[in-house]
């Protein structure tokens, strides 16, 4: 986790740094607050790679002498097939197709899209098939 | 002690679900629709983005035959103007982005760290559902009234607003994009979870392939990148049908700010298209010299700084404005010469004393290098902003990047050769391969030098007609035939592809490759792995069949790098 | 290596004519001269380096073939090298960086004068006005407006847009800037020769961009005042061009040589 937290928030000071220089220099607003909010990007999920580095044990893929024994278990729970991310798929598909053609296709499109959301939530519980 | 790799074991524990190469899943096309899978999810990707490429080759085919006379005739002005338009879009946005990151990404960066899928694979399968609905919203412009979208691939504003721009194919334009957009930013969260948090034991980050560090790099890119040109066109779309004016002067609005927004996604994007070649030339390079990669910390630290100086150049394409900040943009563009220079350099170093096969992959990693080093150096001219005053709009700057994005395509093509017997699980034919080679590299040439003289003469970028000038005329001749004989490359490869189908099983790992999936059968099992071998480095397939033969540092470095792979020290495992 | 530092710098010291063109041309004006030079300079330095990467990777390729199953040396680092070839690049950056200001402020520089133009782009075509006299000239697509200017005289032009964005680019001049609505761009040059020099519109506008050209006519002073005032009270005529659309036609007239006497 450790190299994560610092690759993130390396790229947040940095991005920072140029900030300053950029929005200093040159007073353009929108460049600038687009950089800041790159620094942003970079210390978010940053600060919670470091937070969580230095409270949980090595993992063992941060391990440099892990055995593949230590990673034996259930690594996750993947699902098998899945139809929903199709469905939502085309639900998006239609949305935008309202924004060119009419409104009339939100119709379909957000019928589509709920569709989806609750059987994927469905599935997700029952925990799919792998 | 002696034996350092212990033999592989299993991945699967006892209490892990069990016998998932006999998928009980749907079949044919439901399960194309209803696929998880990582490989075929990217496979699918591959396909389409391939099928991309030959509609936008196509477009690119009709434009360069236009040009071909001064006063041609073959499409009316209004056709040129979609042609092009569609031929960036289609190539930038739906072919060498989502070939890359959606489609050989995600098939080889699981496998590379030794994880079952992406972190996210419902994710996944939706990021390909956008990717797919966006590609047909994008070019269904063509069958509309008003025809496709004809502001360019940038859609600077005002041109872009619905006075100079009205009709549905723009609009569909945005659309298209909004979609793609969304399934870039899915993939970048995917990719970057799977890395973070899906590596197997061993697997460090300083451990992971090169292709799989640039897939990183390119994640976070389109996490920071992405986001801002979907903002932007939801602008522009409000700008279009709402009434507002964030970029109409006679409400207020700024038109230089939708430049700054689409450059602020577009140069970040450039490395987003970039990085996975680069990172597919440092896997095809090293395995073809039987050499690690050489620098390979330096190649990781100037993968990151491009990625981090990406961020602080956009106005470079925006110096002719004359309102943005000149130095500031030019030292921080011409700065990321240095990291791709390190990128060059190592590449000349792992193929420095090694033993080079010139399969057809490692002549495609080889005439990437050289074309990118072409496309760079004149990037480095264009960096500099009298020059840029000089050349900017023109053909100089067309051929620019088309050095490099051609680049692109001999190091796609390169993958795709490398990979491709990994993922179909048969070889491709090499003696067309070298054909193709040759044909591809030969031609990106003979197309893009003319174009430098072009612009250097003075021709604008997007015009059909120009004026009568023998030596203009000559020149784009000369780029037409190369763009003639790329599209016979082209041809070459499709028609590889039908000759080699399931001819030549390859094996589990046909070119002795170093890293994880070479070491799993090819095409590799559902969830990818029964077994994988101790990682000790980041070569862990080589170290697996080449004990004797680990990488060595500098020096004095020596007795470090030893250790780094591992003597077997048990007892650290904490 | 520290000549390939000095090489560009000294490029811009050193006249063009002992150096190669790589391509482009001095040009008519003081800075496209500058600008000619940086080119020369920046072109050196990318030859050299081009054809020093180039032949290492000749030298690579045709030295280390595959000879037979042996396994080479698994040499993966040389710090003292990968070292070399990040300082040295560093230094050249500079130094580009340094002679790219040195010709930058020359181009941005806006010294006083009194020959100020007022170039306004527009869907499909230019318009020149002379600020302080009456004289207008407009022009559509192939009727390709001329812009006269007197030689050696620093012509201050004051470029904006009145519809979407445009380029405003004589090849002659070595220099391009974009006509942006709502925003006043000014740059100012100083013609060195006689002559009529080709401009076209560099940024895509629509649907005659193509078509946008426009002329610019670089004359002795004298013949500049005479210009002026014989047209002070004729404008009106000039700016009636504006009628005579010809949107409909995609022909080029026979002879739109670009350029001339740029060298």
């Amino acid at each position: 986790m450790k190299v994560e937290a610092k690759l993130l928030l390396g790229l947040g000071l940095f991005f920072g740094l140029m900030c300053a220089v950029y929005w200093n220099w040159s007073l353009e607003n929108a460049g600038g607050v687009m950089m800041f909010a790159g620094m942003l990007l970079g210390f978010l999920p940053g600060a919670y790679f470091y937070w969580w580095s230095r409270r949980m044990p090595v993992r063992p893929e941060d391990d440099p002498y892990a055995t593949q024994a230590q990673g034996a278990g259930v690594v996750g729970s993947f699902p098998g097939t899945s139809i929903w991310p199709f469905v939502l798929g085309m639900g998006a598909f239609f949305v935008v197709l309202a924004l060119v053609f009419g409104i009339w296709f939100l119709v379909p499109g957000l019928a589509l899209v709920t569709w989806a959301a609750l059987g994927g939530t469905a599935e997700g519980r029952r925990g799919g098939h792998v | 002690m002696t034996d350092v790799l212990q033999p592989p074991i299993t991945i699967a524990g006892d209490d892990q679900p069990q016998g998932h190469d006999e998928h009980h899943g749907p079949t044919g096309i439901l399960k194309w629709m209803t696929t998880t899978d990582h490989k075929i999810i990217g496979l699918s990707y591959t396909v389409t983005s391939v099928l991309m490429l030959v509609i936008g080759g196509l477009f690119a085919e009709i434009i360069r035959f236009q040009l071909t006379a001064p006063n041609n005739s073959l499409v009316s002005l209004a056709q040129y103007n979609e042609l092009f338009t569609m031929h960036g879009s289609v190539m930038i946005y739906l072919f060498a982005g989502p070939f890359a990151f959606g489609g050989l990404a995600n098939i080889i960066v699981p496998i590379q760290i030794g994880a079952p899928d992406m972190a996210f694979p419902r994710l996944n399968a939706l990021s390909y559902w956008l990717y797919l609905t966006g590609a047909i919203t994008m070019l269904a412009g063509f069958f509309t009234a008003g025809g496709a979208a004809n502001f360019g691939w940038v859609a600077y504003a005002p041109l872009s607003n619905s006075i100079n721009t009205p009709g549905t194919g723009a609009d569909l334009w945005i659309g298209g994009l909004l979609l793609t957009g969304f399934s870039a930013i899915f993939t970048g969260v995917n990719l970057t979870a799977t890395i973070f948090y899906l590596r197997a034991p061993g697997m460090t980050m300083f451990r992971m392939p090169i292709f799989t560090w640039n897939m990183l790099v390119t994640g976070i890119l389109i996490l920071l990148a992405f986001p801002v040109l979907t903002a932007g066109l939801v602008m522009l779309y409000c700008d279009r049908h709402f009434g507002t004016h964030i970029f109409s002067v006679s409400g207020g609005g700024v038109p230089v700010l939708w430049q700054h927004i689409f450059w602020f996604w577009g140069h970040p994007e450039v490395y987003i298209l970039a990085l996975p070649f680069f990172g597919m030339a440092t896997e095809i390079i090293p395995v073809f010299s039987r050499k690690p990669v050489f620098g390979y910390k330096g190649m990781v630290f100037a993968t990151l700084s491009i990625a981090a100086l990406s961020l602080g150049v956009w106005a470079h394409h925006m110096f002719t404005t004359g309102v943005v900040l000149l130095p500031f943009f030019s030292i921080m563009s011409l700065l990321i010469a240095v990291p791709t220079g390190i990128k060059i350099f190592n590449w000349i170093g792992t193929m420095w004393r090694g033993q080079i096969w010139f399969s057809t992959a490692m002549l495609m990693a080889i005439g990437f290098v050289v074309t990118f080093l072409i496309g760079g150096l004149t990037g480095i001219y264009l960096a500099s902003p009298p020059l840029d005053f000089f050349t900017h709009d023109t053909y100089f700057v067309v051929a620019h990047f088309h050095s490099v994005v051609m680049a692109l395509v001999l190091g796609g093509m390169g993958g795709l050769y490398y990979w491709g017997p990994k993922i179909t699980g048969y070889l491709l034919n090499e003696r067309l391969g070298k054909i193709q080679f040759w044909f591809l590299f030969l031609g990106t040439q003979v197309f893009t030098f003319p174009q430098y003289l072009l612009g250097l003469r003075g021709m604008p970028r997007r015009v059909p007609i120009y004026p009568h000038d023998p030596e203009w005329k000559m020149l784009n001749e000369w780029s037409t035939v190369g763009a003639v004989m790329i599209g016979i490359s082209t041809i070459v490869f499709v028609v590889n592809v039908g000759v080699s189908w399931k001819k030549h099983p390859a094996g589990d790992n046909p070119w002795d490759g170093h890293t994880l999936e070479w070491f799993t059968t090819s095409p590799p099992p559902h969830h990818n792995f029964y077994r994988l071998p101790q990682i000790r480095s980041e070569r862990p397939t080589w170290d697996y069949h080449h004990p004797e033969h680990r990488s060595l540092g500098h020096g004095t470095h020596a007795d470090e790098m030893h250790s780094l792979v591992g003597d077997g020290f048990e007892g650290h495992t904490s | 290596m520290r000549r390939l530092v000095a090489l560009p710098l000294a490029a811009i010291v050193l006249s063009g004519c002992t150096v190669p063109n790589f391509g482009a041309n001095k040009g008519a004006t003081t800075t496209s001269r500058s600008v000619f030079h940086l080119w020369q300079g920046f072109s050196i330095g990318a030859v050299v380096i081009g054809a020093f990467v180039c032949l290492l990777i000749l030298y690579a390729v045709l030295r280390y073939r595959r000879t037979g199953d042996d396994i080479p040396k698994q040499t993966q680092y040389h710090i003292p090298l990968e070292m070399t070839y990040t300082v040295v690049p560093i230094l050249i950056v500079f130094g580009l960086f340094a002679a790219t200001l040195v010709v930058e402020n020359k181009e941005v520089a806006n010294p006083k004068t009194n020959v100020n133009i007022d170039v306004n782009a527009f869907q499909w075509g230019w318009k020149f006005s002379y600020p302080g006299s009456s004289v207008v000239v407009v022009g559509q697509t192939t009727q390709s407006p001329t812009m006269v200017i007197p030689v050696n005289t620093d012509v201050h032009i004051n470029l904006t847009s009145t519809d979407v964005i445009h380029g405003f680019y004589v090849k002659a001049f070595n220099f391009s800037r974009f006509a942006l609505p709502g925003v006043v761009n000014q740059f100012t040059f100083r013609a060195v020769n006689t002559g009529t020099y080709f401009g076209q519109c560099t940024q895509l506008c629509g649907l005659y961009h193509s078509l946008m050209y426009f002329q610019v006519k670089v004359v002795t002073t004298s013949e500049y005042a005479a210009w002026l005032a014989a047209h002070q009270n004729s404008s009106a005529s000039q700016a009636s061009q504006t009628a005579t659309k010809q949107q409909t036609s995609a022909h080029v007239p026979a002879k739109y040589t670009p350029s001339s006497g740029a060298n």
